[in-house]
C-alpha cells in the first residue's frame, strides 16, 4: 500500500497549479491515499501482452484542406475577458 | 390531464388543434418552474425574456412546416454552452460566463424549433453522483426532497421529474445521465460515444463524454435523440455513420430476442430491492417472448479503478485551460505569475474537481505513468472486450442502474470512494463507450429503481426497442412525485 505524504500532495498541487494550505494537504493526502490504495486493485492483473485503449472507436486524425477560414469577430473573443484594452487582455502586473 | 403530464406527441396535438399555441406552453412552463423549482433546484440561469420572443414567433410557423418537437420546451445541462445564455458547468471558475458560440447540439435544437428555457444545476464540472458538488445549489430529488437527485445531471432529471420540462439534455462521463435517470424515475440515454457531438460540451474527460436526452418516456428519447445525433465536423471523435429514425425501433416486438444479465451487476452492495426490480422486469421481457441468460462481465470489478485514473487524469488536463486570463473568475491576490495560476484555480474549483485534478497529476506524472494511466488503458481494453463477446451472443445486456435509490443530501459527501461505488454498474458502459439507458423499474420505500438496458455499438435501435417495449407493458413511468399534486399547469 502506497503512503500518501503531505509533501507529495504540496508537490502534485504545485504541478497542477493550485495552492493549498498545510491543512487541506494533509486533508487531501488521506483521501488521496485512500483512493490510489484502492485503485491498487488493478495490479492483480497480468496485463503484460495487453494493449492499452486510448480511445474506443478507430480514430483517424481528420485533415481539412489547407486554406483560411476567418476567425470570430475580436469584440466578441473580448466578451468574458475581465479587462481588455487596445484589443488585448489586461492582467496584473506581475513583473518588477 | 395537466400539460405537465403529456409527451411530446400529446403536445403536437393540441398545437396542431390550435386548443394551445407555443406562447402559451411556454409562459405555462415558465410558471411552473417559477412554483416549482424553489423547492426543487433544478434551475441555474432561465431564458424567459428570449424564449417567450422565440415562442411568439414560432406560433406563425404553418403546422406542415414543424417537426415532432416543434414548440416543446428543453433545459440544458449547464456544461452545454449556450451563446448568450450564462453557462458555469456549476462552477464558481465560470461564473458570470457568458458563452460567444452554441454548442453544436443546442443549434440542433434550435433547428428542430424547441424552445430553450433554461440551464439545469449539476455537479462542478460533471464530477459527482449527488448534485451537492456544485458551487450554486444543492438539487432535490423530486420524490424525496431530503435525498440527491444524483449526478451529476441531477438538475436536468429533477426538472424532467417535477415535470416542470418535459425534455433535457444530460451528460454522461461514467453515469451522469443513468444514474440520475434512475434515482428521480425518468429515462436517461446515454448514446453510442461519437453518436453526439461534443462540440461545445465543456470537456470532463473527453475520452468518455457523450451528451444524451432525459425525458419521462421512452418514445420523447428517442425524438430528442434523433434531433442532436449527428457526425459534427467540429468535432473529430463524432462518429460519421448514418443516423437512424429512433422512434422507428419502437415496434414492441422483442421476440427471440436475447439478454445476457451480468452475475457481477447483482454482486455484493447491490440492494436487494434493486436486484428484485430487475428480476421482476426480466420476468416481463419473457412475457414479451424475449430469453435470458446470466453471462458474466469479468472484469466489471476493476472498472471503477480504471475510470478514476483515466478520467481524472484527463479532467487534470482539460481543466488547465482555467486561468483566469481571458474569461472566469479571476483571483484578486497575486504577486507572480505563478501566484495568479495557483490562486484563481484554488479559489475557483471546489475540493471534488480539486481532488480529481490532483488525481490525474498524480497519475500522469512521471515514476507514476506506468503503475497508473497507462496500466488503467491497458484493463480499458479488457473491460472493452468483455462487452465485445458478450454481443456476439446477446442483443443486450441488462442490470439494475445503480445499487441503491437515492441517498440522503449529505448522508456521503464527505467520502468519495463510497460516493464513487454509486457508479460502479454505469461506468463499464462509459470505458467500452457503447450506448445504455435507463428507465423506471420500480421503487423501494417510495424512491425509484432504475433498469439499465446496455447495448452493441451504434445499436441505440435495439436499446430503444427493449426499453420501450418494457415500458409498454409496466405502469412506473405514469408514476408521478408529490411536487406535482395541485402545481401550476
Amino acid at each position: 500500500m502506497a503512503k500518501m505524504t503531505k509533501e507529495e500532495v504540496i508537490e502534485v498541487a504545485h504541478l497542477a497549479r493550485l495552492a493549498i494550505t498545510d491543512e487541506e494537504a494533509v486533508h487531501f493526502a488521506d483521501q488521496l491515499e485512500a483512493i490510489t490504495n484502492a485503485m491498487e486493485l488493478l495490479n492483480e492483473l497480468d496485463t503484460e501482452n495487453v494493449e492499452p485503449t486510448t480511445h474506443v472507436l478507430p480514430l483517424v486524425n481528420v485533415m481539412r484542406e489547407d486554406k483560411s477560414i476567418e476567425g470570430l469577430p475580436r469584440e466578441l473573443v473580448m466578451k468574458n475577458v475581465k479587462e481588455h484594452e487596445g484589443g488585448q487582455v489586461r492582467v496584473p502586473t506581475i513583473l518588477d | 390531464m395537466k400539460l405537465a403530464d403529456k409527451t411530446a406527441n400529446e403536445l403536437q396535438e393540441l398545437l396542431h388543434s390550435k386548443e394551445l399555441t407555443i406562447a402559451e406552453l411556454t409562459e405555462a412552463t415558465f410558471k411552473r418552474i417559477k412554483e416549482l423549482d424553489p423547492k426543487v433546484d433544478a434551475f441555474l440561469a432561465l431564458n424567459e425574456e428570449q424564449a417567450t420572443k422565440q415562442a411568439a414567433e414560432m406560433d406563425q410557423t404553418d403546422a406542415t412546416e414543424r417537426g415532432p418537437l416543434y414548440g416543446l420546451p428543453i433545459g440544458v445541462k449547464d456544461n452545454i454552452v449556450t451563446e448568450g445564455l450564462e453557462t458555469t458547468a456549476s462552477s464558481l471558475i465560470l461564473k458570470g460566463f457568458n458563452p460567444i458560440y452554441n454548442a453544436t447540439v443546442v443549434d440542433k435544437l434550435r433547428e428542430a424549433g424547441m424552445v430553450i428555457v433554461g440551464k439545469l444545476n449539476m455537479d462542478e464540472f460533471a464530477m459527482g453522483s449527488s448534485n451537492e458538488n456544485s458551487y450554486y445549489k444543492n438539487t432535490k430529488n423530486p420524490w424525496n426532497l431530503e435525498t440527491v437527485p444524483g449526478g451529476s445531471s441531477g438538475g436536468s432529471a429533477a426538472a424532467v421529474a417535477a415535470g416542470e420540462v418535459p425534455f433535457t439534455l444530460g451528460s454522461d462521463t461514467g453515469g451522469s445521465i443513468r444514474q440520475p435517470a434512475a434515482f428521480c424515475g425518468v429515462v436517461g440515454m446515454k448514446p453510442t460515444y461519437g453518436r453526439v457531438s461534443r462540440f461545445g460540451l465543456i470537456a470532463y474527460a473527453s475520452s468518455f463524454d457523450q451528451i444524451g436526452p432525459i425525458t419521462r418516456t421512452v418514445k420523447d428519447n428517442a425524438l430528442l435523440l434523433n434531433a442532436i445525433s449527428g457526425h459534427d465536423e467540429k468535432d473529430s471523435t463524432s462518429a460519421n455513420v448514418e443516423v437512424p429514425d429512433f422512434t422507428a425501433a419502437l415496434t414492441g416486438d422483442i421476440e427471440g430476442l436475447r439478454i445476457g444479465v451480468p452475475k457481477e451487476y447483482f454482486a455484493e452492495g447491490v440492494s436487494e430491492a434493486s436486484k428484485q426490480a430487475v428480476k421482476d422486469a426480466l420476468k416481463v421481457l419473457e412475457e414479451k417472448g424475449a430469453t435470458w441468460e446470466e453471462i458474466s462481465l469479468p472484469h466489471s470489478k476493476y472498472a471503477l479503478s480504471t475510470y478514476y485514473i483515466l478520467a481524472s487524469s484527463e479532467a487534470s488536463s482539460n481543466l488547465s485551460r482555467f486561468d483566469g486570463i481571458r474569461y472566469g473568475y479571476r483571483t484578486e491576490k497575486a504577486g507572480s505569475l505563478l501566484e495568479f495560476y495557483m490562486n484563481t484555480r484554488s479559489e475557483g474549483f471546489g475540493d471534488e474537481v480539486k481532488r480529481r485534478i490532483m488525481l490525474g497529476t498524480y497519475a500522469l506524472s512521471s515514476g507514476y505513468y506506468d503503475a497508473y494511466y497507462k496500466k488503467a488503458q491497458k484493463v480499458r481494453t479488457l473491460i472493452k472486450q468483455d462487452f465485445d463477446k458478450a454481443f456476439e451472443n446477446f442483443d443486450v445486456i441488462v442490470g439494475p442502474t445503480t445499487p441503491t435509490p437515492a441517498f440522503k443530501i449529505g448522508e456521503i459527501i464527505d467520502d468519495p470512494l463510497t460516493m464513487y461505488a454509486n457508479d460502479i454498474l454505469t461506468i463499464p458502459v462509459n470505458l467500452a463507450g457503447v450506448p445504455a439507458i435507463s428507465v423506471p423499474c420500480g421503487f423501494d420505500n417510495g424512491l425509484p429503481l432504475g433498469l439499465q438496458i446496455i447495448g452493441n455499438y451504434f445499436d441505440e435501435e435495439t436499446v430503444y426497442r427493449v426499453a420501450d417495449a418494457f415500458e409498454q407493458a409496466t405502469e412506473f413511468h405514469k408514476e408521478t412525485p408529490q411536487t406535482w399534486e395541485g402545481a401550476a399547469q
